[in-house]
């Protein structure tokens, strides 16, 4: 039996942050419980640069408004920077 | 009075307002208690909002700070974020440079902490 490969749940989101933040530098997303549910995304693009973290976070949440919406994500752990 | 009219006047009227899951004393999130010790390490004062005992109160407090997840801290009505931003801005010493900013610099001197229960109607 194959094992659970967690880019099956980290994958959809990857590519929702991609499409929003096309500059990032940085850009990861984890499943830390191996659930498909519990995310630590990672992101850093010059688009960021200036705003407030509220501001950031904002960003990646307006990004992940379906998946947060229909509870796909039940729990997101967000770090944001901006790129010089 | 409605949920957003008691909400706001929390937001508005505290000092340090944290809506969470569960209260100080028996929280029931993890993240609610990253926001919660990352608040008390700085020496907040803080008014916590359960938000578990109706769903329409989540709701509502999303509808009026535009942020769609628990926790949520305030301080002195502005939107400072959820778990992530204040553990953030805590150990980079930020929160308490804010709360110094807003509060005074004595802020830490009364180490409250009270939890306020919302009721509809």
């Amino acid at each position: 039996m194959a094992r659970y490969d967690r880019r099956v749940s980290t994958e959809p989101l990857r590519d929702l942050l991609a499409g929003a933040f096309p500059d990032a530098t940085e850009l990861e997303v984890i499943d830390r419980t191996g659930g498909g549910d519990h995310f630590q995304v990672v992101v850093t693009a010059a688009s960021l640069s200036g705003l407030s973290l509220v501001e950031q976070h904002r960003r990646v949440y307006e990004a992940l408004s379906v998946p947060l919406a229909d509870g796909t994500i039940h729990e997101l752990r967000i770090k944001t920077k901006g790129a010089a | 009075m409605s949920y957003s009219e008691k909400i706001k006047e929390v937001i508005d009227g505290s000092d340090v307002a944290l809506f969470m899951k569960g209260t100080p004393a028996f929280v029931m999130c993890g993240n609610s208690d990253r926001a919660l010790q990352a608040l008390r390490r700085a020496g907040a004062p803080v008014t916590a909002v359960d938000v578990l005992p109706d769903p329409t109160i989540r709701q509502e407090l999303s509808a009026i700070s535009g942020w769609p997840t628990i926790p949520q801290v305030f301080v002195k009505g502005e939107l400072v974020g959820g778990a992530d931003i204040v553990e953030e801005l805590e150990q980079s010493g930020e929160l308490e440079l804010k709360l110094r900013e807003r509060l005074g610099d004595d802020y830490a001197a009364a180490r409250d902490e009270q939890t306020v229960a919302l009721n509809a109607g």
